[in-house]
C-alpha cells in the first residue's frame, strides 16, 4: 500500500478519530464521579507539594515570580505530555477489539487519545489564569508565543507516543516502564524548579531533554523577561522533537502491519 | 459488469512460537534470549526453538463480479475467518495480491466498539463511524436505523442495560444501512433470533440486487447461504477446494469429511475432538432404528474443563437432535486425549446423510471453545427389521419413531 494512499485514508477517517477522542471524553465523565475534579485536584496538590519542598525548604530562586506561579506554569506542559504520554502508550491495546476487527489507518488511535488530554490541558489552562489573577501578575506581549510552545508539547506527546504504543504492542511488559519514565522525567525536567539552576556549562546538554525547551518556552512566553530562554538550547529540543516524532511515524508505519495479529 | 474483488495466490504465514508462556513475548524475554545468543555465538553453541512455520491459506485465488454474492464455507480452522481479515485489510497476507474496487465494509462482529456505558443514540453515532459512515450520512439514516433495531424507546438508555437481543438487533441495524460498494459478512447472524436473522438476510439481498454490492458472506448457516449466495467458495485447511455454483459447493462442503478421522491439531483452538466416530451394532455400519455410540475424543492444549455437545445434522443444516451431558464437565489435561461414549438406544432418523457436529465451551454459551457442524459425516443405512416407509420421500422425511400397533 502506497504512502500517500494512507495520508489519503487518514484524512478519511478524520471523523473516526473525532468520533473516539468524543466516546473517551464522554465515557471518562460519566464513570468517574470526580471525573473533572481529578484533573484539577492532581496538579494542584502537585504544586502544593513543590512550593513547599522546593521553594520554601530548599529555598531555589523563582527569579521573582511567585514560585506556585512558576511550578503551575510547568506543570501545565508536564501534565499534558505525561497524562498523553500513559494513556497514548496504551491506546492500542485497550483498543485491541477494534484493531482485529475493522480496518483503520492506527495512527489514529494514540492521536485521538492525545486529543482526548486537550481538555484537562484546557481545564488546567483556566486554572493557571486564577492562580496569576489570585497572585495579580499578567503576562506580557511574549504571552503571543504560548501556542508555538503548546504545537511543540503537542509534538512531543505525540512522537514519544508513537513509539510507546507501537512498543507495547509489541512487548507486553513495556506497559510497566512506561510509569516508571513518566515518574522519573518530572524530577529531571524543570518543573519543580527554574532550570536557571543547572550550570551555565551544561545548560545545552540539559536541553537535550526535549521537554526542558518546552517547559521553558512555556515559562518564557507566560511569565515574560524574568525566564531568557537558551536559544541553542531550544533548537537542540525542538530538533529533537522533530527526530522522535519522524522517527516515530516511520517506526508506527512499519510496526503496524503486524497489530492485527500481535494484539 | 466489472471484477469487484481479484484474489491471486494468497497465502498468510503465522508463526507458532514453541516457548514456554503464553502468548506475546515479553521485552524481558527478548531481551535475556538476545544476551543467551550473543552467548552461544561466543561460545559456538547451537541454536534452538526456531520458529514453526503455519500456513492459514495458502495459494488462494477466485474473483468477484460486481453484485455478486459470494458465500465462504470451510470448517473451523479452514482460514475463513483470516481470509475475510485479509480482505478488509485488517492485517496483510504473507504472499499474494489483493485488489479490491470501491469502499469495504467489514462486519466480522457485532457491536464492534459499541461503549456499554454509551446510550443507544451515542453507539449508533460511534459505530457507524468505526464501521466507516460519515455523520452526514448517519443523520440522515438515524430513523430508519432506530426503526429497524425497533428499539425507539430506549434510544437515550446504557446499552449495558439492553438486553443480548436488543443489543444484536441495535448492532446489525447499523451495520444494514451501510452502504459500501464490498459488504464482507463474518457469522454474525448466528446470534440474532430467527426471525430477525431473516429480515438481516432479505436486507442484505435488498441492498446486493438494487445497488449492486458486492457481498461476501461466511456463515455456518447452510440455509441463509443457500438463500443468499450466488457463488460459493470451499475452503479446506487453507486451500481453495471448489469454486462454483453455491448449491455445489454446499454439497462439497458436506462430502469434505466423510470418514474424518483423528484429525490434525487446530491452531486456532484451545480444545477440540480429535476423533469422532459413529459405531451401529452391525459391524460399525449404522442402521435405522439400531443402537449406535457416538464416540469423541477431545484434545486440549492447557488443562481446561468444558462441557461438550454432539448435534445430529441433515444436509440442509437443520439440526435433528443434540447429545448434551448437561451435567458433566469433561476434564482436560494437555495432550492426553478424554473419551466421551454416547449410547442411543434406537437411532430415530430415516436412512440418508446426517453430519455429527461437535461444540465445546460452557454452558448457555458463555464461553465457545469449538464449534463445527460437520465433524463427521454418515450414512443412515436400510433395515428391514424396524417398520418405516422406506420408499419416504428422503427429502422431507428425517425422523423415525418406533412405535408398536394392534388392529381390531
Amino acid at each position: 500500500m502506497g504512502a500517500a494512499h494512507y495520508w489519503r485514508d487518514l484524512w478519511r477517517y478524520r471523523e473516526l478519530f473525532l468520533f473516539l477522542a468524543w466516546r473517551d471524553i464522554l465515557v471518562r465523565y460519566k464513570q468517574t464521579a470526580i471525573g473533572i475534579a481529578w484533573s484539577v485536584i492532581r496538579p494542584l496538590l502537585t504544586m502544593l507539594v513543590f512550593t513547599v519542598v522546593f521553594g520554601k525548604l530548599a529555598k531555589l530562586p523563582s527569579n521573582g515570580i511567585p514560585y506556585p506561579v512558576m511550578v503551575y506554569t510547568a506543570l501545565l506542559p508536564w501534565q499534558f505530555f505525561a497524562n498523553a504520554l500513559s494513556e497514548g502508550s496504551n491506546s492500542l491495546v485497550d483498543n485491541a477489539n477494534l484493531l482485529t476487527k475493522v480496518y483503520f489507518p492506527r495512527m489514529i488511535v494514540p492521536a485521538s487519545s492525545i486529543l482526548v488530554n486537550l481538555v484537562d490541558f484546557a481545564i488546567s489552562c483556566v486554572i493557571l489564569a486564577g492562580i496569576m489573577i489570585w497572585y495579580g501578575f499578567t503576562p506580557d506581549g511574549h504571552a503571543i508565543l504560548f501556542p508555538l510552545f503548546f504545537l511543540l508539547a503537542l509534538l512531543a506527546s505525540f512522537g514519544v507516543s508513537l513509539w510507546f504504543c507501537a512498543l507495547n504492542v509489541r512487548y507486553r511488559d513495556f506497559r510497566y516502564v512506561v510509569p516508571f519514565l513518566v515518574q522519573f522525567g518530572l524530577f529531571v525536567s524543570p518543573v519543580g524548579f527554574s532550570s536557571a539552576i543547572v550550570p551555565e556549562q551544561w545548560r545545552v546538554l540539559y536541553y537535550l531533554n526535549p521537554m526542558v525547551g518546552v517547559i521553558d518556552g512555556f515559562r518564557w512566553a507566560l511569565l515574560g523577561p524574568a525566564f531568557k530562554i537558551n536559544g541553542a538550547g531550544l533548537f537542540v529540543s525542538a530538533l529533537l522533537v522533530f527526530a522522535v516524532l519522524i522517527g516515530g511515524i516511520v517506526f508506527f508505519r512499519r510496526m503496524e502491519r503486524s497489530f492485527a495479529d500481535l494484539v | 459488469m466489472s471484477t469487484s474483488i481479484s484474489v491471486h495466490n494468497l497465502g498468510k504465514k503465522y508463526l507458532l512460537q514453541h516457548r514456554t508462556g503464553q502468548g506475546q513475548p515479553t521485552l524481558r524475554e527478548t531481551l535475556t534470549e538476545g544476551m543467551r545468543s550473543i552467548g552461544r555465538r561466543l561460545t559456538g553453541g547451537e541454536h534452538t526453538g526456531a520458529p514453526e512455520e503455519f500456513w492459514a491459506l495458502r495459494d488462494v485465488s477466485f474473483e468477484v463480479q460486481q453484485g455478486e454474492r459470494l458465500g465462504i464455507i470451510g470448517r473451523n480452522g479452514a482460514g475463513k475467518s483470516t481470509l475475510l481479515k485479509i480482505l478488509s485489510r485488517i492485517t496483510e497476507p504473507s504472499t499474494g495480491s489483493v485488489q479490491l474496487r470501491g469502499r469495504v465494509a467489514s462486519l466480522l462482529e457485532v457491536g464492534t466498539g459499541f461503549h456499554p456505558e454509551l446510550t443507544g443514540r451515542e453507539n449508533i453515532y460511534l459505530n457507524g463511524a468505526i464501521l466507516g459512515m460519515s455523520r452526514a450520512e448517519l443523520k440522515k439514516k438515524f430513523d430508519e436505523i432506530v426503526a429497524f433495531a425497533e428499539i425507539e424507546r430506549f434510544l437515550d438508555t446504557p446499552v449495558k442495560r439492553y438486553s443480548s437481543g436488543m443489543y444484536v438487533r441495535l448492532a446489525f441495524a447499523v451495520a444494514a444501512h451501510l452502504e459500501p460498494e464490498i459488504l464482507v459478512v463474518d457469522e454474525v447472524l448466528a446470534v440474532g433470533d430467527a426471525q430477525f436473522q431473516e429480515k438481516c438476510l432479505g436486507k442484505m439481498q435488498e441492498i446486493s440486487a438494487r445497488q449492486q454490492r458486492t457481498i461476501l458472506f461466511v456463515s455456518h448457516n447452510i440455509q441463509a447461504l443457500a438463500q443468499l449466495c450466488d457463488r460459493g467458495v470451499v475452503l479446506d485447511r487453507g486451500e481453495v477446494r471448489l469454486t462454483g455454483p453455491m448449491d455445489q459447493a454446499i454439497e462439497c462442503y458436506l462430502d469434505s469429511s466423510v470418514g474424518a478421522g483423528p484429525d490434525a491439531v487446530r491452531p486456532d483452538a484451545d480444545c477440540w475432538p480429535s476423533r469422532v466416530t459413529i459405531l451401529g451394532s452391525n459391524g460399525g455400519a449404522v442402521r435405522i432404528g439400531d443402537p449406535v455410540e457416538v464416540v469423541v475424543e477431545v484434545c486440549s492444549r492447557r488443562g481446561m474443563s468444558t462441557q461438550i455437545g454432539i448435534e445430529v445434522i441433515d444436509q440442509l443444516g437443520h439440526n435433528l437432535f443434540w447429545l448434551y451431558p448437561q451435567r458433566e464437565y469433561l476434564q482436560l489435561k494437555p495432550n492426553c486425549p478424554v473419551k466421551l461414549t454416547c449410547r442411543v438406544d434406537a437411532l430415530n432418523l430415516y436412512p440418508g446423510s446426517y453430519s455429527i457436529g461437535v461444540w465445546l465451551g460452557q454452558g448457555g454459551r458463555i464461553e465457545e471453545y469449538f464449534w463445527d457442524r460437520n465433524c463427521l459425516r454418515f450414512d443412515v443405512l436400510h433395515n428391514h427389521e424396524v417398520d418405516y416407509f422406506y420408499n419416504f420421500n428422503p427429502q422431507s422425511t428425517k425422523v423415525y419413531q418406533p412405535f408398536s400397533y394392534s388392529i381390531g
